[in-house]
């Protein structure tokens, strides 16, 4: 292709302060390349001789690519070749840098968490966490990691958690939002309770392969329907959380729910506590409205952010939400990748904005 | 008034069909559509993604579901971010047109002795034969 490219412009107000990303996803160049330095010759054979099968009963493959190739950006593919977010210069260069992002939080996806041979999974998140660190926050003190989980197996998940939280490499703990049982229950309290003895915050990222339907009745037909229907799944990890109790048995648990679009907060909130009301019979070990507890309780990242005709009722149903628990995040290479200069509407205050970009994650994370 | 800018050699679209050019500072993507020129901003109005990266592709016509006609071969554009399709032609949205459009130029082909008429060949060597591209703004 004929592409001339010069760097962006920044903006004055961009320039002063740099941004929070939440949402970002660094990828290997290859397996073989820098997974396997992680992983015993055993597991190494093992994946060459069966691979790596995904709980997702009876597909001979999984839903990707989604939309775009490899599901990014068409100009996030690095130009010395490798998959989108393999290759740090080139995130600098195109994301970093140009947007002034001086905190990036890593959330590697597709591989490890979701995988059908628990200990493989096992060994899988545990080098990928090795991996982050050693070619991603070592490199770039912006970056910062996620510790993945192989989350069907708790006491795997706690070992995992307490060799990283100490670190100033990772900010939080990552699981995916289609998990194989409701998130609340019970068999996934230790890692919550892991979790919140470390600091650490629980993001639930986007999708995953929990065997079950991506939606209530079952198999959509199209990946878009397939990506809608993860808000729904957050939705209902929210309400299982909520409900079971999760959050009054853990009160110092905090959870991020990245990559779920934002508005269908609020009208949750208004449900459960009107239900929640009615029915003490069943809830009556949940003692405070379910709206308090979200507030208190729950982050969401912004991307993909809803973009209504009337870009006003976005700032209305961030005020609903609460402007100090929305969090920026670009989702870079992916390809629904949310720009800064472009994600908010123009008649936002400084200091909402500050707290979008900004305050509100570094808070969260208990940065400077 | 629209001025006319030299911006490129017809002899840089060998082997390409596309050439992201400055005019006046701003990135314009040049396309070329067999014999036709085709000139927008390089920002896709939604966020800003980079048009000159974006896949040429077919108009999509459906009167059901799993019915499908495609037709105009190469004559949409797909931003290369979010999926957003433009006709390289007008410019229109192709989901939601009247609502939305990328910004067009007008581009021509002229000789060198045109070229030299326009007056902004700083950037070409001219002792190359040739012919010129050249985008209104």
């Amino acid at each position: 292709m004929n592409v001339q490219t010069k760097p962006e412009v920044k903006r004055a107000d961009e320039a002063k302060v740099g941004i929070a990303d939440c949402d970002t996803h660094p990828t290997p160049k290859s397996l073989e390349a820098e997974i396997y330095p992680f992983l015993t010759q055993h597991w190494r054979d093992y994946i060459d001789t069966y691979g790596m099968v995904q709980r997702i009963g009876f597909a001979s493959g999984t839903q990707y690519p989604k939309g775009q190739p490899r599901a990014s950006r068409r100009d996030s593919f690095p130009p010395d070749g490798g998959p989108p977010a393999s290759n740090l210069a080139f995130m600098q260069e195109q994301h970093l840098d140009p947007h002034n992002v001086d905190m990036a939080v890593s959330i590697p996806l597709r591989i490890g968490q979701a995988l059908n041979q628990a200990e493989l999974a096992v060994a899988v998140c545990s080098a990928i966490n090795d991996w982050q660190e050693h070619f991603w926050t070592s490199k770039d003190k912006r970056m910062k990691a996620s510790i993945v989980m192989a989350y069907e197996n708790a006491d795997a998940c706690i070992e995992q958690i307490e060799k990283h939280a100490p670190k100033d490499d990772f900010v939080q703990v990552s699981m995916l939002s289609r998990t194989p049982e409701p998130m609340g229950h019970r068999k996934y309290w230790p890692i919550y309770e892991a979790a919140a003895a470390n600091d650490m915050p629980v993001a639930v990222h986007a999708f995953g392969y929990g065997g079950n339907p991506v939606t209530g009745s079952g198999w959509p037909s199209y990946y878009i329907e397939d990506m809608m229907a993860h808000s729904m799944s957050c939705a209902g990890l929210i309400t299982s959380m909520v409900y079971e109790g999760v959050f009054e048995r853990i009160p110092k648990l905090k959870l991020v729910i990245v990559e779920g679009g934002i508005s269908w907060l609020p009208s949750l909130a208004w449900r459960l506590d009107r239900i929640w009301e009615k029915n003490r019979l069943e809830l009556s070990h949940v003692t405070r409205p379910p709206s308090e507890l979200m507030r208190d309780h729950i982050w969401l990242t912004s991307q993909p952010i809803e973009e209504p005709d009337t870009r006003r009722h976005l700032l209305e149903t961030i005020e609903w939400i609460g402007w100090e628990k929305v969090l920026y995040a670009s989702d870079y290479p992916h390809w629904d990748f949310d720009d800064p200069k472009h994600v908010l509407p123009a008649n936002v205050s400084k200091e909402q904005r500050q707290g979008f970009f900004r305050d509100n994650a570094m808070k969260l994370y208990g940065l400077a | 008034m629209a001025q006319k800018h030299v911006v490129a050699r017809v002899s840089d679209f060998e082997g390409t069909d596309r050439k992201l050019v400055e005019v006046k500072g701003r990135p314009v993507v040049i396309f070329k559509l067999g014999e036709d020129w085709f000139g927008m901003l390089n920002r896709c109005p939604h966020q800003g993604g980079s048009l000159c990266a974006g896949k040429l592709i077919s108009w999509v016509e459906s009167d059901a579901p799993g019915e499908f006609r495609m037709s105009r071969e190469g004559e949409i554009l797909r931003c290369p971010w979010h999926g957003w399709e433009f006709d390289i032609r007008t410019g229109e949205n192709c989901a939601r047109p009247g609502k939305y459009r990328s910004r067009q130029f007008g581009v021509s082909v002229v000789t060198k002795e045109e070229a030299e008429e326009v007056g902004n060949l700083e950037k070409f060597d001219v002792s190359q034969e040739g012919d010129f591209v050249v985008v209104e703004m």
